[in-house]
């Protein structure tokens, strides 16, 4: 009996999530044993021919990593979906947008600008930028066409379900492979990882003290951070309180605070606004100006509260009026 | 848009009132036949501290061009301080929405004691006319997202090249 | 949480919108019959009826065949407001054996028929109105009431004659009674007057034999000299401070024999007699006045020598055979617990001098009318003589209405008792002096069984009255007979000309205004007040006497300007009101309380610290935090802040309100 066939993909993503399939160590031969990677671009060398010769459905699953952002993206990942029986959403960029979705702040001009003319780096004197077509005399050279926002995977083709983490944690990578070989998957849709928040696995939730309540938030630099103590309770922003644990609080273990990789829980509508509501509520202040002044210490909402969901929030992007005769 | 459609425009501005003081006041404003604008359209909660920021963005989310807070004043609580912790959820939420780039005249808090009908009245027409100002927030529809609507890529992607609009 | 079945366990709920015309409130704007049929098309609505009067028994009736008869199984009613109304169908729900808390209203009276002018506009905030009742009803669950006992104690603010009416009531009906003035006696405003309007009967003469019944009512404790200072709990368990200002004098000792106050190193006054309004001048150590309740002499700490420089040969006491002067008596608190509460802190009168053209201060014969008052008592610093500052009796005396009312520069608000009293001041005047009166007056208001009457008594009497508001009060004279007199200038309107009349002493009947502490006391026991700064009613008919806190109840002029008659009867409903509280036994309370999801809680405690009363505590053995539904008073901001949704909150869970914010605006 042939072993089902899978497949791996990145699309806007820094190949972090690749990178965690090898960290599975020796378990990836077990993985190796029960499958057959048949796509892997990362990894190994295929085309994208040898998807479309696939018959529809072939696929038992595609990984399919990064947010989509680009024409080229987009038919890839309808190509795997079209090819695959279930499609797993593989990291935070796939799952939320992750931080290429910060990009979802600015519209595509403000990008090419800063990326081929402002960066002090460029030398750009003829204001040249990619085209998506260039006649050349050896005939027409295209480029795929970059979107004016980034967005989720499951904003662009249906997804089965999501793992997720910057990257996802080894533990939960080589638990979603057993259960993919067991047939053990829980029902669609669901997000492969404990529906509960970090405090509850994280090894500081036993200093955290009835008063959560900060008279002042401080950023990591600014303070020696005391190993042993809850990171919110040093006033430092950690989102534990508001990321879905399975991660094995990789990141306060090592004194550093949960920035949410892991995304909300199921009981949250959207991450951003239930960090921004959770961590203004701690503000100890009644005073208008004090609580601006405790506030003032978020130097940046949108990056502190949706540094790997933006395209996933409520509001999707940065607000742009949408110009009559164009809608 | 021209002036015309401008001033057809009816804005749709969604109301999160306190039980105790800005819902009693909107009853009194009723009771006292004060007329106002029709696009404000009340949400009952108990204590201004029960807005939790998702709400305001799920009335953006839903087609709301505004979104108006109603509590007690200062001090009048009727649970002591709900109404300041809606002041600190409010100051870091307006703040995270100009730099989502939606105008700060989206949303507003207002205190309004049991006994400001007339305050209800003023609130919710300045608003309406300060949204219909502003014209419909259109946010970018999440479903009908793909596939993607830019056409003319190319004259685009010149055009950039020029500095013009995109 | 409940043990009543869940509706929608057989099945898709089934939902009854139910449209009120409320006669023509709502018809006359509202297309009624479009909101129905709208309401019908939506999803999970299986009943869509309109009414005349949804809130009458055959109005009733309907939604509860429909319950009955399983056409329905939660109710939406389109009519007026919830606070209005709620309780009232949730008793219809409760009488059909549905779950009261399977219902939502449609405030589409208050918020839409009375305040939009366009009737297009009306019915299509009605029809979003009801679009969220509905989108939010399917997911109501039923839910119970929990029931607290009360405690049978209560606790009255303010020792005036409503404090007063209001304690004795409650104490002839057996309940044990807290009566708290902040004087050293009770008796308030009416103990400083001579008579009463309209049948001039004697103040004195009424209201003593009811402070000496509070003083010796085995249920009534009475604290005077002493104030709130702090209120915790809830309707029919409040926790209450009482703060026992030190009066150097032991109340049990005392047996108000004066032999300390003669026996004062002073031998005059040295300070405002305030029972007096500054008419005369008390010693350091006092007692009010003669039938001051309780008759126990106080010592003033800002006057009393031993106090302030602890240096005095102490007369008083040696001359206190009981003993019973105490220079060491120290602030108390007393700490009670009570089920109700009647606020009955009064009124304070309208400074004159913030009218300076009335010339109040400036010159000496211009007198406030509760200054007049204390003159024309008997018992008062002139023995009832009415005279000049010369001694002189006025030949000629001026009596202004409406000082500090009626007029937007002070207070817009009528003060009801002025005409009255300016009445009886004028006839009192007369009769003591034989003098010319003039009544200035704008309007003349005698709305009250006698009142016109009185009126009409008081012109028979040959008293003057001129229409018109005074303009001004100088000493300048114009011609000779205005000499040496004060001249009263004012539009008579029903002459249609200037008048100067020059009389010898002015009255001013000033207005009545909240006091100066009303705010921090509303705030004390979280009421709200008006513009004007009097404490407000539930609902200006029918809740007069109650407050939008349960278990707080107004009386008398704290509420707004009244005259005795109607504060003793609002005291008397207030009592009323209060006892069938407390008869009752228990209070059910609303079960919009925070509970903790469980298997949600991660432990994160920024929920904990957020409770303004402490119902949320961390759970040690489980790890996550736990809501103590007693102590919970349903505010949600825990929830707003839970940032696992895993606190929710009955009745207003996100869900709930998220479906209504659906509701509202997916109907343009």
């Amino acid at each position: 009996m042939s072993k089902p066939k899978v497949g791996f993909y990145w699309c806007a993503s820094c190949g972090g999530c690749d990178e965690v399939v090898v960290d599975l160590g020796a378990d990836i031969l077990k993985v190796v044993g029960a499958v057959d990677i048949v796509f892997w671009p990362v990894a190994m060398d295929f085309k994208r021919s040898d998807v479309e010769n696939l018959a529809d459905g072939e696929l038992a699953v595609s990984f399919i990593n990064g947010a989509v952002r680009s024409s080229e993206q987009h038919e890839m990942v309808e190509l795997l979906r079209r090819k695959s029986q279930l499609v797993v959403a593989f990291g935070s960029c796939a799952h939320t947008g992750g931080i290429p979705g910060l990009a979802n702040l600015f519209d595509r001009r403000a990008m090419f600008e800063e990326a081929f003319f402002n960066v002090p780096s460029v030398v750009n004197e003829e204001k040249v930028v990619p085209l998506e077509e260039y006649k050349t005399p050896q005939g027409i050279v295209t480029l795929p066409n970059l979107w004016n926002t980034v967005k989720t995977l499951d904003q662009v083709i249906p997804v089965d379900y999501y793992l997720p983490g910057c990257p996802p944690p080894v533990s939960l990578v080589g638990e979603m492979f057993n259960k993919i070989v067991k047939g053990e998957l829980p029902p669609r849709g669901s997000i492969l990882a404990p529906d509960i928040a970090l405090c509850d696995e994280c090894p500081r939730k036993e200093t955290k003290p009835d008063k959560m309540s900060q008279k002042e938030f401080k950023r990591p630099h600014e303070i020696m951070i005391d190993p042993e103590k809850c990171l919110l309770a040093q006033g430092l922003l950690c989102l534990g309180p508001i990321t879905r644990k399975g991660c094995g609080a990789a990141c306060t273990r090592v004194n550093m605070p949960c920035t949410g990789c892991m995304g909300p829980v199921s009981n949250v509508l959207d991450y951003g606004m239930k960090a921004l509501s959770a961590v203004a509520s701690l503000a100890d202040a009644n005073d208008e100006e004090e609580i601006e002044k405790i506030l003032c210490k978020v130097v940046d909402p949108v990056g502190t509260f949706y540094r790997y969901s933006l395209p996933a929030s409520l509001l999707h992007r940065h607000y742009q009026p949408v110009v009559q005769g164009e809608k | 848009m021209s002036d015309n459609d401008r001033n057809h425009f009816e804005p749709r501005i969604v109301a999160f009132f306190c039980n105790w003081c800005t819902y009693t006041a909107a009853d009194l404003a009723g009771t006292a036949r004060m007329t106002y604008s029709p696009n404000v359209r009340v949400i009952r909660i108990m204590c201004s501290g029960r807005l939790d920021p998702q709400f305001v963005l799920k009335a953006f989310r839903e087609g709301a061009d505004g979104v108006l807070i109603g509590g007690c004043h200062p001090g009048d609580c009727h649970y002591q301080e709900g109404n300041y912790k809606a002041l600190r959820r409010f100051k870091l939420l307006k703040r995270f929405l100009s730099q989502m780039g939606i105008e700060e005249e989206r949303i507003r808090l207002e205190w309004i004691a049991a006994s400001e009908g007339d305050k209800v009245q003023k609130v919710i027409n300045q608003m309406t006319e300060q949204v219909r100002k502003l014209g419909p927030l259109n946010l970018e529809p999440i479903s009908q997202m793909h596939p993607p609507k830019e056409k003319n890529v190319k004259a685009k992607a010149v055009a950039m090249a020029k500095g013009g609009a995109s | 949480m409940s043990t009543a079945k869940t509706p929608s366990s057989n099945g898709k709920p089934k939902v009854g919108v139910y449209v009120c015309h409320c006669g023509i409130n709502i018809a006359g704007k509202v297309n009624v019959q479009e909101t129905v049929d709208f309401a019908g098309t939506l999803p999970n609505v299986t009943v869509a009826r309109e009414y005349k009067f949804m809130c009458s028994d055959p109005g009733q009736e309907l939604i509860q065949k429909d319950l009955r008869e399983g056409l329905v199984d939660r109710v939406v009613v389109a009519s007026c407001s919830p606070l209005m109304h709620e309780p009232t169908f949730r008793r219809a729900m409760i009488a059909a054996d549905a779950n009261p808390f399977l219902f939502q209203m449609a405030n589409i009276r208050e918020h839409v028929s009375w305040v939009t002018p366009d009737k297009g506009a009306a019915t299509e905030k009605s029809k979003a109105l009801i679009a969220a009742a509905v989108a939010r009803i399917v997911l109501h669950k039923p839910l119970e009431k929990t029931r607290v006992p009360v405690n049978s104690n209560a606790l009255v603010v303010g020792g005036g004659i409503a404090g007063i009416h209001a304690a004795l009531t409650l104490a002839d009906a057996g309940r044990k009674v807290y009566l708290v003035e902040k004087e050293p006696t009770i008796g308030g405003h009416m103990a400083k007057f001579d008579k009463t309007f309209p049948t001039l009967d004697c103040s004195a003469c009424i209201l003593t034999p009811k402070m000496s019944a509070v003083r010796s009512h085995p249920n009534i404790t009475l604290w005077t000299y002493s104030e709130v200072a702090g209120v915790e709990g809830f309707v029919g368990n409040f926790n209450v401070k009482v703060r026992r200002k030190p009066r150097y004098v032991k109340e049990d000792l005392c047996v108000g024999c004066y032999e300390c106050v003669e026996a004062c190193v002073f031998k005059k006054g040295v300070t405002k007699d305030e029972f007096n309004v500054g008419l005369s001048k008390r010693r350091p150590i006092y007692i009010p006045f003669p039938q001051a309740t309780p008759l126990v002499a106080v010592i003033d700490p800002e006057s009393c020598v031993q106090i302030k420089r602890n240096k005095c040969k102490k007369t008083c006491v040696d001359a206190c055979e009981r003993g019973a002067i105490d220079f060491d008596q120290k602030e108390e608190i007393k700490e009670v617990e009570v089920g109700a509460i009647i606020l009955a802190t009064g009124f304070k009168t309208f400074d004159a001098r913030r009218i300076s053209r009335y010339g109040y201060g400036k010159y000496p014969n211009i007198y406030t009318s509760l200054e007049v008052e204390r003159m024309v008592n008997a018992a008062g610093p002139t023995g009832g003589e009415v005279h000049l500052k010369n001694g002189e009796k006025p030949r000629t005396v001026g009596i202004v209405h409406c000082v500090g009312s009626r007029d937007s520069r002070t207070n817009a608000y009528c003060s009801r008792v002025c005409c009255m009293y300016s009445l009886k001041l004028a006839h009192l005047i007369k009769e003591r002096t034989g003098a010319e009166v003039y009544n200035f007056y704008i309007d003349m208001r005698t709305p009250g069984k006698g009142y016109e009457e009185f009126y009409e008594k008081l012109l028979k009497e040959n008293v003057h009255f001129i229409r018109g508001r005074v303009a001004e009060i100088s000493d300048w004279a114009t011609i000779p007979e205005e000499e040496g007199k004060l001249v009263i200038r004012a539009e008579d309107t029903l002459v249609g000309a200037v008048r100067r009349i020059p009389v010898d002493m002015v009255v001013l009947s000033v207005g009545l205004e909240p006091h100066d502490d009303a705010d921090d006391v509303r705030r004390k026991f979280n009421i709200s007040c008006s513009h004007e700064g009097w404490f407000l009613e539930r609902h200006p008919k029918l809740a007069p006497v109650s407050t939008f806190t349960d278990g707080v109840f107004l009386a008398g002029a704290c509420q707004g300007p009244k005259d005795i008659p109607d504060s003793v009867a609002q005291a008397g409903a207030a009592a009323a009101e209060a006892l069938a509280l407390i008869d009752k036994g228990y209070v059910e309370l609303e079960p919009n309380t925070a509970y903790v999801q469980e298997e949600f809680c991660s432990g994160c405690k920024t929920c904990v610290a957020l409770c303004p009363y402490s119902a949320i505590s961390f759970n040690v053995e489980k790890n996550i935090s736990s809501v103590n539904g007693a102590l919970c008073k349903g505010c949600g901001t825990c929830v707003a802040a839970c940032p696992s949704g895993a606190l929710q909150q009955n009745l207003f869970t996100d869900e709930q309100i998220l479906h209504e914010i659906e509701g509202v605006i997916s109907y343009v």
